[in-house]
């Protein structure tokens, strides 16, 4: 019954490519900036179009760096930021998939103390307790080592609750199936819950990822060897190591390949990530 | 809470299961928590052990809220949230509404504008930070054929504007996705009857879908709120670095500077409490807010 406006709807297509237009443009030009000489940004205005210096530009951050401002070679830092990403990713994972089991399926004293517990952890994010964590941290001696950039972020509520929600809308019958079976829990958990928990997994492993890949606050505080920098916090270090203007081409190339892999994580798994997303928070 | 009807039993296996989960949470969340509760109220001993740490109740809390510096940070937090909060709020509602009366190109356009969420906010800051660069950015370029100095190196207001833009840019595509899906379970029948009352389309936006929207729009309110206070460091600390004259040092970025670059650990420590009450308190609503959306 609505009525169809053409006006209303050419009006529309208007406003959506120019916010369009507006949110890619960062990117836009980060790209464009990233093929350019050195000399393009001595000389005024930054460029719109592409220019020929790209492969050049790839080629000298991935392996070279910048040397002299202490900046390693990007591909070492690409790894590292994969390594952190993914460690963590799995860690979250499977801890919360594990703690979620024990609350749902089992009775035990503390029960619900141990659910508060894990929910606190919602309540004290790293950014406000920056010192004492990082105190912590060095105690243990798990400076500059992968273990101290990804255990400490692995500990995860929402991960827990999701799946908790989830193992309760798992059919009671399949579980009594299984006990008259004679399969004892853990053998329930691997050969049913879990199967059954694969898109569930998926979609959280797509925020998680994303998640583990920006960390920057972290990184930055319990990395002091360059051997461990990872390539998002690596940029701070391109932007403002060194007294001159940044090197523009190069600190946009490795802007480029910092953004690179979490934006075709969501581009190739946009249902996965959808599903993840208005899931955790609910 | 419930389990389920039938359960298994053993006397071990749930604690080992939960042993991970909780043991992290201990070490690096509950502890490091109750240090902060610790040093906040403690004036710190010298590095010689000359000086024993004393217990000065609430003297660290006192100075903070008598330091202008301080009240600045919170004011600055104030506005830069809100500006955040209220910039791409509007933005994506703005862009979901276009895009739910769209039916071929829905998918298309959905796909160009949730990529955003994935970059660093870190990277988002330093990518506005060269599109805003003073003298080579495009965007000053412009502005100044129009007749305005854009200087975000000396102009405070010029540098909050620009962490504004680039923490609301990222921030986009999350609350797009959530009115968007809100603005599909708006019941089809109500906005037709609104159509055959003669409502317009502007007049059946605001009194029929926006009230609708209203519980996802509070929401949002507060993840973003939440994204603006906490989430926002790498924008701040890749780009203005609190600067120029403290105009952009939001709180977070406060209790890093004071905890790592001034070492004043005492200070940081009690800022790091009243920021966990802003998390608590934001927590406690969003979860309330939960609760009731469940049990509608």
């Amino acid at each position: 019954m609505v009525e169809n406006n053409r006006w209303g709807n050419l009006f529309a297509h208007l406003v959506l490519i120019l916010g369009v237009t507006i949110v890619v443009f960062p990117v836009y030009v980060a790209l464009i900036a990233s093929t350019h000489p050195p000399g393009t940004f001595v000389r005024g205005v930054m460029p719109l179009w592409p220019g020929t210096h790209g492969w050049e530009n790839y080629t000298t951050v991935i392996t070279e760096g910048r040397s002299r401002a202490g900046t390693p070679p990007i591909g070492g830092m690409l790894w590292n930021s994969f390594v952190m990403a993914m460690a963590i990713t799995i860690g979250k994972l499977s801890i919360s998939i594990l703690s979620a089991f024990a609350i749902v399926y089992f009775k035990f004293p503390f029960r619900i103390f141990f659910f508060w517990v894990i929910f606190l952890t919602l309540m004290l994010p790293v950014e406000v307790r920056i010192v004492p964590t990082f105190q912590v941290v060095a105690n243990l001696g798990m400076l500059n080592s992968f273990a101290g950039l990804s255990i400490p972020l692995i500990a995860s509520a929402t991960a827990t609750f999701l799946f908790r929600q989830f193992f309760m809308t798992v059919p009671e019958e399949l579980m009594e199936a299984a006990r008259v079976d004679g399969a004892g829990p853990m053998k329930f958990f691997k050969d049913i819950l879990l199967p059954l928990s694969i898109t569930n997994i998926a979609a959280l492993f797509v925020i998680m990822f994303i998640y583990g890949w920006n960390q920057y606050l972290w990184p930055l505080l319990i990395t002091t060897d360059p051997e461990y920098y990872t390539i998002v916090m690596g940029i701070q270090r391109m932007v403002t190591g060194g007294d001159s203007e940044p090197l523009w081409h190069l600190v946009m190339a490795t802007v480029v390949l910092a953004a690179l892999p979490p934006v075709l994580v969501i581009l190739f798994m946009q249902r996965l990530f959808v599903k993840g997303l208005t899931e955790t928070e609910k | 809470m419930q389990t389920k009807r039938m359960t298994f039993s053993s006397r071990w296996l749930p604690y080992a299961l939960l042993a991970p989960q909780v043991i992290i949470t201990l070490i690096f969340f509950i502890w490091p928590s109750y240090q902060a509760l610790l040093q906040s109220v403690y004036r710190q001993g010298d590095a010689f052990g000359i000086r024993p740490p004393t217990f000065i109740w609430f003297q660290n809390f006192q100075a903070l809220f008598a330091d202008s510096l301080y009240l600045n940070s919170l004011k600055v937090t104030f506005i830069f949230s809100v500006g955040t909060t209220f910039l791409s709020m509007s933005v994506a509602l703005l862009f979901a509404v276009m895009v739910n009366r769209m039916i071929r190109s829905r998918d298309g356009y959905t796909t160009l504008l949730v990529w955003p969420y994935a970059v660093a906010p870190a990277i988002a800051g330093v990518l506005w930070w060269f599109i805003f660069n003073p003298t080579l950015g495009i965007l000053p370029y412009m502005l100044d054929m129009l007749g305005y100095d854009w200087n975000h190196r000396r102009s405070g207001n010029d540098a909050m504007i620009m962490i504004i833009i680039a923490s609301a840019w990222k921030q986009i595509s999350y609350n797009f996705l959530f009115f968007l899906a809100g603005l599909q379970s708006v019941p089809h029948s109500l906005i037709e009857a609104a159509a055959i009352d003669g409502a317009s389309r502007f007049k059946r936006f605001w009194t029929i879908v926006f009230p609708l929207l209203s519980p996802i729009t509070f929401f949002l309110m507060v993840v973003n709120i939440v994204y603006a206070m906490f989430d926002t460091f790498g924008v701040i600390h890749a780009t203005t670095e609190g600067g120029p004259a403290q105009a952009t040092n939001i709180l977070v970025y406060k209790v890093y500077r004071d905890g790592f670059v001034n070492l004043n650990i005492g200070s940081s420590a009690a800022q790091s409490v009243i920021l966990m009450s802003i998390v608590i308190i934001l927590t406690v609503i969003q979860f309330r807010y939960i609760e009731r959306r469940v049990n509608y």
